[in-house]
């Protein structure tokens, strides 16, 4: 019997998986992928957002702030790049300085600091290439970048070190009270009944979660689930959710463009989003998106001809020539829209033990590790769990070998000879970097994998040099045949067998 | 450590060169090459149809590499394997890197830049869809069949009719795939004639030229893509739309230089072909750095990129003499180079490599390569300096996947006027 499982090893489940750590108690993460990160959290624009965009009094703005306020210590712990480059909202309009007025004060009263607005002039010496239509921005010095990568998985594997375990590749696809003869999804009268806050949960028998692969018992649930909230909540709520898929298709550029600017530069926010931004990451490309089209399906996670010329135009409106030659990839995220327009978080009415982290869409990654502690008070004031006495709380990254001084490295290959061995050519990475990856504690298990927790393969040559030599490392440290190596989900495999 | 010459790079033209060089009597000589053997992207290639103009027969990929080796070893020229070269100063120092000797510099006074191309991706072209298995460039896949003896697929949709393309259509094929169609964007093919008619005709493998991906299909790994016919700007046309089921794409959509360590080293290049821009010796801008071979501009036979590398190759012994002379008279080097003159693409010629030369010091004649614009027929290459017709070609027929080429003797040239070069 778990005390809490979570469902999802998203950037929300990571964190709270993480904050959970730190006291006793036994925790599970579910994930239908192979690895955390494999959704929402990857597709994204790794924005530290300052949190002058959500309604004052709205969860989105309580947790955004807080998520922001902690975040460079949290990287700095996390051993994970964060760079507070701030960011402009452009308004090319008279009447756009509105607009921007309003957020500014939004921003005030949620409690973003140091906010103002710019004039022409003063938007240009910031930022050379910003549209020569550009008349004012909202200027947020506290905005900050961070890899939505490296920040899930960092707070997975502190979660690890810790001893919350990780199962991949299993879907949830019932939650039931054993105690009770099973209801029917979505009509669980005794659900509602037999909620009554204050009870303990382990009085009331805990869940009961069918998943793809068994049957696993829980005191309590934390729903983390992404697009896929609604489908989980409904199973033991009458309260139901509905969370629409709203997709942004991105455009990723070479690090040659990386300094075409150098803040996060967003256009006038619509119903539908922040707008298409501009820019850099913490690696040094450029990104590009995203658009917002709410669609039906939740893996529609394909770009489109329609989207990616949206983006391409909606991007031109603020920022001048960018440079699309130097587009090495394209990719689509799906936010997770709740209808209420805000994050859904905290026990659920008439299902006590379970809660929700539903409609995280953006500010989500900003505002992951402030869900993440307060979903940990909750569980660990339900379940009376103590924190424990020595948790991890830092990690160290897998090793960088291009930031490393000349001598560091010189040392490090003497060491190991692995490091002395490049694979990835455009990212520089060494064997010995793909081995760390893989041995670490939540270790790659996939192509993908390796990517996220190195770069190997995120380069210009997008894996066409180093996928054959990569698929080889794994398989060796592994145990497996070359042809049983998988990008990333089941039926993902490179290779269909061997030549004649 | 110090070094007269480093060759980056021992693929063809790195072994070419490095042969070149140590017959015009440069002995203090180092290959680098980051594979695990010297022969570069050749000991993939094991077609046959390589060394028809080098040695008058039809060799494999590996064997036409062998054959420089042998050369290479037989002139005990020192090269390093496995070994990645990580940055190139403006100074001509060279940081690298390996398993035995660690991370180490090199300065060298002269060096080769021999690095290759790497193949477009799949992200580059922008196709939409999803992002599943089963997308390779033409060349990983041909790496996987060739080398490491995998099938990445078995039914398979090429996009490009690049070179790589063609010939693992048919390699595909040979190893009991089915290849359903190539698909071409432009209206002519970006490969050599031989190869569409060698790997294609003879297995019935259509091509459909005017036509792209407009959609990747499948989540986990590829299920079927859309084809569409596309209009004369390059863009789909609505309506055209056409499934094919299949578990593989592979890409043949254009070879691209790299030359990210010339870039560190601030050396010039060329927008048009993305490699340095080089006078009649093949030295690039920063003195004393010489380029050869598709990390120069991409080439169609291996056999050009043997006699261009060689050439830079004797540039860079030239260079070096000249270099060790000024030094032993103990005189400061001049570099006082009579004033450049340049070739200027002309009407259906994309670019000429070099892109100038220098009439006065140049040997008695120049090869200019370079590559056209559009398939035309009957029609002729002309060079003219000024107003003066240097030379004439008739040519039956060129096309851009074919690379074509002048001979210009110095007798022809007179004063600094550009020279341009244009098809007729």
């Amino acid at each position: 019997m778990y005390d809490a499982v979570i469902i999802g090893a998203g950037v929300t489940g990571c964190a709270c998986a993480m904050e959970l750590s730190y006291c006793e108690g036994k925790v599970l993460v579910l994930e239908k992928e192979s690895d955390v990160c494999c959704q929402t959290s990857k597709a994204n624009s790794g924005i530290v957002h300052a949190g002058y965009d959500a309604k004052p009094g709205s969860r989105k703005a309580e947790m955004n702030v807080r998520g922001a306020a902690g975040m460079e210590e949290l990287c700095r712990r996390l051993d994970i790049p964060y760079v507070k480059n701030g960011s402009l909202v452009i308004s090319n309009s008279e009447e756009g300085k509105e607009e921007l007025t309003r957020l500014l004060n939004q921003g005030k009263e949620n409690g973003v600091k140091d906010l103002q607005i710019l004039g022409k002039e003063e938007l240009l010496k910031l930022e050379p290439h910003l549209s020569p239509e550009a008349k004012y921005g909202l200027y947020a010095p506290t905005a900050a970048i961070v890899c939505p990568f490296e920040l899930t998985i960092a707070m997975g594997e502190v979660a690890a070190m810790n001893g919350v375990e990780f199962r991949f590749r299993e879907a949830v696809t019932k939650i039931t009270r054993p105690a009770q003869k099973t209801p029917e999804a979505g009509k669980t009268p005794e659900a509602g009944k037999t909620a009554e806050h204050g009870t303990t949960p382990k009085d009331q028998g805990g869940f009961r979660i069918e998943t793809t692969k068994g049957i696993i018992e829980t005191h309590t649930i934390i729903n983390a689930a992404g697009v896929y909230a609604d489908e989980i909540h409904n199973m033991v709520s009458s309260h139901k959710l509905n969370i629409t898929p709203r997709k942004g298709e991105y455009y990723l550029l070479d690090k040659e463009a990386g300094e075409h600017v150098s803040h996060t530069i967003f256009s006038l926010p619509t119903k539908a989003g922040k707008g298409v931004l501009v820019a850099p990451t913490t690696h040094g490309n450029l990104l590009v998106g995203p658009n917002a089209v709410d669609i039906g399906e939740k893996e529609g996670t394909n770009t489109t001809g329609a989207g990616l010329l949206e983006v391409l135009e909606k991007s031109s409106r603020h920022v001048a020539d960018v440079p699309l030659k130097k587009v090495i990839t394209s990719f689509a995220g799906l936010r997770a829209h709740e209808e209420g327009d805000d994050f859904i978080i905290g026990e659920v009415e008439d299902a006590s033990g379970f809660f929700d982290c539903a409609g995280i869409e953006s500010p989500g990654l900003s505002s992951a590790p402030a869900i993440g502690e307060y979903m940990a008070k909750l569980i660990s004031a339900k379940l009376e769990l103590p924190p424990k006495d020595n948790p991890v709380k830092e990690r160290k990254g897998v090793t960088r070998m291009r930031e490393l001084p000349f001598e560091k490295r010189q040392e490090l290959v003497k060491e190991n000879p692995a490091f002395g061995t490049i694979v990835c050519r455009c990212e520089e990475i060494s064997e010995g970097e793909i081995i760390e990856a893989i041995r670490r504690p939540l270790g790659a298990t996939t192509i993908d994998g390796i990517k996220r927790r190195t770069r190997a393969g995120m380069g210009r040559c997008q894996a066409g040099f180093c996928l054959p030599k990569t698929m080889e490392i794994l398989a060796r440290e592994t145990n497996q045949s070359i042809e049983d190596i998988q990008k990333n989900g089941e039926g993902s495999k490179y290779l269909v067998g061997k030549t004649k | 450590m110090e070094k007269e010459l480093v060759i980056i790079g021992g693929g063809p033209a790195g072994l070419a060169a490095a042969v070149a060089a140590y017959d015009a009597g440069v002995r203090d000589i180092l290959i680098l090459e980051r594979d695990e053997r010297l022969g570069g992207i050749l000991n993939q290639c094991i077609h046959n149809g390589f060394g028809l103009h080098t040695f008058k027969e039809e060799l494999t990929g590996p064997e036409y590499a062998s054959r420089f080796i042998k050369q290479v070893q037989e002139r005990k020229i020192d090269y390093k394997l496995h070994t990645m070269v990580l940055d190139l100063s403006g100074e001509k120092v060279i940081t690298a890197m390996n398993r035995k000797d660690g991370l180490f510099q090199i300065k060298a006074k002269a060096i080769i830049l021999a690095m290759g191309c790497r193949e477009r991706s799949r992200g580059a072209l922008n196709i939409p869809g999803y992002r599943p298995a089963g997308i390779y460039s033409a060349g990983t896949a041909q790496r996987l069949v060739n080398m490491e003896g995998f099938m990445p697929g078995k039914e398979v949709v090429i996009l490009g009719s690049g070179d790589i393309g063609l010939i693992m259509a048919r390699r595909m094929t040979l190893e009991g795939a089915k290849v359903k169609v190539v698909a071409e964007l432009m209206p002519y093919s970006g490969g050599l004639k031989r190869n569409i008619v060698q790997c294609l005709d003879d297995y019935d493998i259509p091509l459909k030229l005017s036509h792209t991906v407009v959609d990747i299909q499948g989540k986990d790994r590829v299920t079927g893509i859309t084809l569409a016919k596309v209009d004369e700007k390059g863009k789909p046309i609505p309506g055209t739309e056409e499934y094919y089921s299949c578990d593989t794409l592979l890409l043949s959509v254009g070879l691209l230089p790299e030359n990210e360590l010339s870039k560190k080293a601030n050396i010039s290049l060329s927008p048009v072909t993305g490699g340095p821009v080089v006078d009649e010796t093949l030295a690039t801008s920063v003195k004393g750095v010489f380029a050869c071979g598709n990390v120069l501009h991409v080439h169609d036979l291996v056999d050009f990129v043997s006699q261009e590398a060689a050439w830079a190759g004797k540039s860079a012994a030239a260079y070096l003499e000249a270099a060790g002379a000024a030094a032993d008279n103990g005189t400061i080097q001049h570099h006082t180079e009579s004033e450049p003159v340049l070739i200027t693409p002309a009407q259906g010629v994309r670019y000429t490599v070099p892109v100038y030369l220098h009439p006065e010091e140049m040997k008695e004649q120049v090869t200019v390569r370079f590559r056209v614009s559009g398939v035309k027929k009957d029609c002729a290459i002309v060079a003219y300096q000024g107003e003066t017709e240097l030379l004439r070609k008739k040519r039956p027929v060129v096309a851009p996947g074919e690379m074509e080429s002048v001979v210009l003797k110095k007798e022809m040239l007179s004063g600094n006027e550009d020279i341009r070069i244009c098809i007729e």
